[in-house]
């Protein structure tokens, strides 16, 4: 074969390479969702309460610590894990205990769930416990929402407000 | 390891070889794969550095900043855009079939070993570079990719707290996120040119730059690529809503679907397990190798022969320590060689005809001498029939090392094999034609052999085939472990073609 036609062989080869791989850089298509899905998202970092209450120093134990740490309350660090529950339509889809983070349990619970959902009309419930008792719920909230494809509801929890569902 | 070693080697075979075919073995690409890498990281280096100037770096005006380069630009800015992703693209499509490559070859062990490791950083830090860049388009696609790859990065739980929240609601952290990825963007290449550099750095000549008519052909065909087929957006990021169906760039973001369709732990999973077994197969089961090379410096003048044409940059030349008048002798790193014999091909020492009983040169194999080299020689010559004989000096690696013949002389490589011997066998009337056997010509194992018999044959390299030597009489070729048929064929002709010498004689 002559150099031109090598040339010209090797440049159509190259060229089927680079056509294949430009096709292959955005087909086939992938979903996130199913067709015609919306989805929840379920997401926030909040700290529940401290596992105990702060205690009153007496003088004699506030005498014994040096000047500068002198502070009238001795506070546990450690933090109580979140419950949270959620209801679709009624039916329970989550429910779960949030520890805390941080090696000796004094960070903020997190959470971050998403979940596809079919997009009509829903009811949402959401309840929180912070506190440290073990029946009932320190925040709640509930929503109805008509979720269009591919919409993106997010369940969002500030200490402030108390939750947000948008 | 060694029948799927086997198999792929047979496949590369069926699909290189009518390429040599088509192209010639010096433009085949396979020949060439990690050459194309760096030729791809050029341009990939180049375009980015061209849409950088257009691309606000903010996350709120990112995805029309990148519109405008590809709509109102697209003559140029646009070009460079699909330039920027499609050789992205071909240097995963190069990085793996390399890999594949150097496996089917059996290219990983012993001392490649570093080669082969160093490959593995190499290959997660340009699948990162080309994750964080889609990332910075703050398109559709960009959005699904922030939110697994946060997802992901979530998963080992070395974050404060989850960074996949910043890509649910317009938080103030997304933009500080982006900042710090287009900072990575830049960063990430960057190191990873470093380490493609350390990659080649056990390696003598590495070939980094593709011939220059492959090069030509390969922007050429990504630039008629790039203009018939632009690289686009998908429609800008929105976080009230998931990107529920985009086009996936399927060569950097295989497994993404898998995060979302199984878990984002079997993802881990599966790159921990790659990347663990794969890192470590060199040691899997380690490759037996025959000893080093020795110097004998009684017959070395330090000539730094040996040193240029190993491949391994196995030797180096240190001040002499044994007082003859040279200013410098071969020194072998064991541990750096692979015993492929090429140094004992090009020291001038290696003549055959030398009267010694004990016959030296200045580095040899200790498995396989050059005096081994010699009587083998004469036995194979002793068994050699019809009217033509003809001797193979065969490659173990190639055709000759899987036809596996009593009339062949068979050397780790070609490269092993002094000029001197060819002038020896066929003066001293051993045979009456020599067979240069080979491996195929785009692929020779120890990578340098076939340049080096060639140029010594052209007299074009030290040691140079004498004169003298009938050129008619020596005949090369080159053929994969696949292509007995072709040895075959070649020996058919020899036979045919060339005469007997005539008369018979001839002792060491
Ligand atoms: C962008 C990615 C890569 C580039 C640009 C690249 C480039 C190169 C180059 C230029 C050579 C020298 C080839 C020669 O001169 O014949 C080489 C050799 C080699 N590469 Fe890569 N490489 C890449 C990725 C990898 C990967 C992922 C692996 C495997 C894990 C790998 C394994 C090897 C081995 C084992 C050799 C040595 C071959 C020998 O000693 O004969 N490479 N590479
Ligand atoms: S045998 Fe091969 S690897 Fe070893 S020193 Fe000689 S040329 Fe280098
Ligand atoms: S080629 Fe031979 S003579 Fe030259 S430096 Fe190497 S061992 Fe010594």
């Amino acid at each position: 074969m002559t150099l031109v036609a090598r040339t010209l062989a090797l440049f159509l080869l190259v060229l089927a390479l680079t056509a294949g791989v430009a096709a292959l850089s955005d087909w086939p298509r992938a979903r996130l969702l199913p067709e015609g899905a919306a989805a929840l998202t379920v997401t926030f970092t909040h700290s529940g309460a401290r596992v105990a209450e702060c205690r009153r120093l007496t003088q004699a134990e506030m005498a014994r610590l040096p000047p500068n740490m002198r502070r009238p309350d001795a506070c546990p660090r450690g933090r109580v894990a979140l419950w949270l529950e959620l209801d679709l339509d009624g039916a329970p889809l989550l429910r779960e205990s949030l520890p805390p983070t941080g090696l000796s349990g004094d960070g903020p619970s997190q959470i971050y769930r998403r979940i596809a959902l079919p997009a009509r009309e829903h009811v949402i419930a959401v309840r929180l416990r912070d506190s440290r008792r073990s029946e009932g719920f320190d925040h709640t909230a509930e929503h109805r929402v008509a979720l269009s494809p591919g919409q993106n509801l997010v369940v969002d929890f500030r200490a402030s407000t108390g939750f947000i569902i948008r | 390891m060694g029948g799927l070693r086997r198999l792929l080697a047979r496949c590369f075979d069926a699909v290189e070889r009518p390429i040599d075919r088509l192209v010639g073995p010096s433009l085949n690409p396979f020949a060439h794969l990690g050459a194309l890498g760096f030729f791809h990281f050029w341009i990939v280096a180049v375009s980015g550095i061209y849409l950088f100037i257009f691309f606000d770096t903010g996350i709120e005006r990112a995805y029309e900043s990148v519109e405008y380069l590809t709509l109102a630009h697209w003559y140029h800015a646009g070009v460079m855009r699909s330039l920027h992703r499609y050789a992205s693209d071909l240097m995963v499509v190069f990085a793996l079939t390399h890999l594949l490559r150097e496996f089917a070859r059996d290219r990983y062990r012993g001392t490649r070993w570093f080669s082969w490791f160093t490959g593995m950083p190499v290959l997660w830090l340009l699948f990162i570079s080309g994750i964080t860049g889609y990332w910075l388009v703050w398109d559709a696609l960009a959005q699904y990719v922030a939110i697994i790859s946060s997802e992901l990065l979530d998963r080992l739980g070395i974050f404060g707290e989850p960074i996949a929240r910043n890509f649910v609601s317009t938080g103030t952290l997304t933009s500080r996120f982006f900042t710090l990825l287009v900072f990575l963007h830049v960063a990430v290449p960057l190191f990873l040119l470093f380490l493609m550099w350390v990659h080649i750095l056990r390696i003598s000549r590495p070939k980094v730059n593709p011939p220059r008519a492959l090069a030509g052909t390969s922007l050429g065909a990504l630039l008629v690529v790039s203009l018939f087929r632009p690289a686009l957006s998908q429609g800008p990021a929105n976080l009230a809503r998931l990107p529920a169906d985009i086009g996936l760039d399927w060569f950097y973001l295989p497994l993404y679907p898998l995060a979302d369709a199984v878990s984002h732990d079997a993802v881990w999973g599966i790159l921990v397990v790659a990347t663990v077994v794969i890192g470590a197969m060199p040691w899997l089961p380690p490759l037996r190798r025959a000893p080093a090379a020795v110097v004998d410096l009684a017959h070395c003048n330090g000539c730094a022969r040996c040193a240029e044409d190993c491949p391994y940059e196995a030797i180096r030349l240190v001040p002499r320590t044994d007082g003859l008048p040279f200013p410098t002798e071969a020194k072998v790193n064991p541990s750096l060689c692979v015993s492929c014999g090429i140094c004992v091909g090009s020291c001038p020492s290696s003549t055959p005809f030398r009267r010694t009983e004990e016959l030296h040169t200045g580095i040899d194999l200790p498995e396989l001498s050059l005096r081994s080299l010699r009587e083998r020689a004469h036995a194979i010559s002793a068994g050699l029939e019809g009217p033509t004989r003809i001797m193979v000096l065969g490659c173990e690696r190639g055709a000759a090392g899987a036809r596996k013949s009593t009339d062949t002389l068979m050397v780790p490589c070609v490269g092993m094999i002094p000029p001197p011997l060819i002038d020896y066998i066929l003066s001293r009337d051993l045979a009456d034609a020599v067979l240069l056997a080979g491996c195929a010509e785009s692929d020779c194992y120890h990578r340098l052999g076939i340049d080096w018999t060639r140029q010594r044959i052209a007299r074009e390299r030290d040691p140079y085939l004498r004169s003298r030597v009938p050129r008619d009489r020596l005949r090369t070729l080159w053929a994969s472990r696949f292509e007995r048929g072709r040895l075959e064929a070649a020996l058919d002709a020899a036979r045919r073609e060339i005469p007997p010498l005539g008369q018979k004689g001839g002792a060491p």
